[in-house]
């Protein structure tokens, strides 16, 4: 149940994810190495643009590469067709969005303003 | 030495007989019936079913033509996997002297061991599978070498004899009735390689469908099960390739 466009954006979004994830990896290892506390750890992200770019970008590859993935699954493995399946495939894609950014928002909005 | 025939084996004669599962029904229901079939030394699946049909059952429904493996009609499922019942050794299969013999998986049955295949050569024609000519009769016949790149990929699929094992064997297919299939998309990449070939883009835009080639997860059961040895998965992924190309080009 996946026509071109699909297809690409599905490819496009992991040719995104994967520097992020290696990102993601390398930050978690050197916090946890120099023993930081979450305080200090909020410190660095929050109001940080960079920071915000960074996962903000990660939130939104996730839930489009998500959402096209379980579209997929969810059509093979229940038979999920037509509007129900496009409904699946928006459903998913906007709960991970909105879970995200709730995330992100609490990781790199500014402190005082959340 | 001499050699061992069929009617003189070690086998043949001794009583000994084959514990026979067959699918009796149509797509609506049905249930597999068990035959005692005579062993023998030498015994294809195909022979064990038409000596169902001629001794125990003439009621009993398959489908086969040559024999020996170069028309694709005797396919069917064996223990669970898809195999040319002509070229299948009873010995290869048994397992404690018992077999389980089904129709096509994929396809809807006919009755008893005929899959219907309509399904199968409509997605084949789907995909773009009709040749479409570059050139009149009145044209030059344009040289083909055997050795260009563009060829090699065209002459790799061109043995395939349309058996649907590479359908009945594909996951994808179970999951998705939309999905086109092995054979059919690999019938595509042969003609988007051939030189002889006028539709490219319609080859392309054929694939790219909610059932297209975007949809193989490459688990590869059609190239494992292919009898002629071919690779379907493979020519799936360079339609792949070809499609995200032109999906740049197109956007140019």
């Amino acid at each position: 149940m996946l026509n071109l466009r699909l297809y690409m954006l599905q490819r496009i979004t992991a040719l995104i994810m994967a520097p992020l994830t290696l990102g993601h990896i390398a930050v978690m290892i050197y916090a946890v190495q120099g023993g930081l506390s979450a305080e200090e750890i909020l410190g660095r992200t929050q109001g940080s643009i960079f920071w915000f770019l960074f996962y903000g970008s990660f939130v939104l590859v996730v839930a489009t590469h998500a959402a096209i993935g379980l579209r997929v699954i969810a059509h093979e493995m229940t038979g999920l067709t037509g509007r129900a399946l496009t409904g699946f495939t928006w459903g998913t894609g906007l709960l991970l969005l909105a879970m995200g950014t709730q995330a992100l928002i609490a990781v790199t909005w500014p402190a005082g303003m959340t | 030495m001499k050699p061992v025939t069929s009617q003189e084996s070690e086998l043949d004669g001794q009583g000994v007989t084959l514990d026979v599962s067959v699918w009796r029904g149509t797509s609506e229901g049905g249930g597999y019936q068990r035959f005692e079939v005579p062993a023998l030394e030498n015994q294809t699946i195909l022979d064990v079913v038409s000596w169902i049909q001629h001794y125990a059952d003439a009621t009993l429904t398959y489908r086969f033509a040559c024999r020996v493996g170069m028309c694709g009609s005797c396919a069917m499922m064996v223990n669970g996997q898809p195999r040319w019942t002509c070229r299948t050794h009873v010995k290869k299969v048994l397992k404690a002297g018992a077999v389980q013999i089904g129709p096509l998986r994929n396809l809807p049955v006919i009755k008893d061991l005929a899959a219907d295949m309509d399904p199968f050569f409509d997605k084949w024609v789907t995909a773009g599978g009709a040749h479409a000519p570059s050139a009149t009769r009145d044209d030059p016949i344009p040289p083909v070498d055997p050795q260009d790149a563009i060829r090699v990929e065209a002459s790799a699929g061109i043995e395939c004899i349309n058996c649907s094992i590479c359908y009945a064997a594909c996951d994808t297919v179970a999951g998705n009735p939309d999905y086109l299939g092995p054979a059919a998309l690999q019938r595509a990449w042969t003609l988007l390689n051939d030189a002889k070939h006028d539709a490219h883009d319609q080859i392309l835009d054929a694939v790219s469908g909610v059932g297209g080639c975007h949809n193989c997860h490459s688990m590869g059961s059609c190239t494992v099960f292919c009898p002629n040895d071919l690779d379907p998965m493979s020519a799936i992924a360079g339609l792949k390739r070809e499609t995200a190309k032109s999906f740049f080009r197109r956007r140019k």
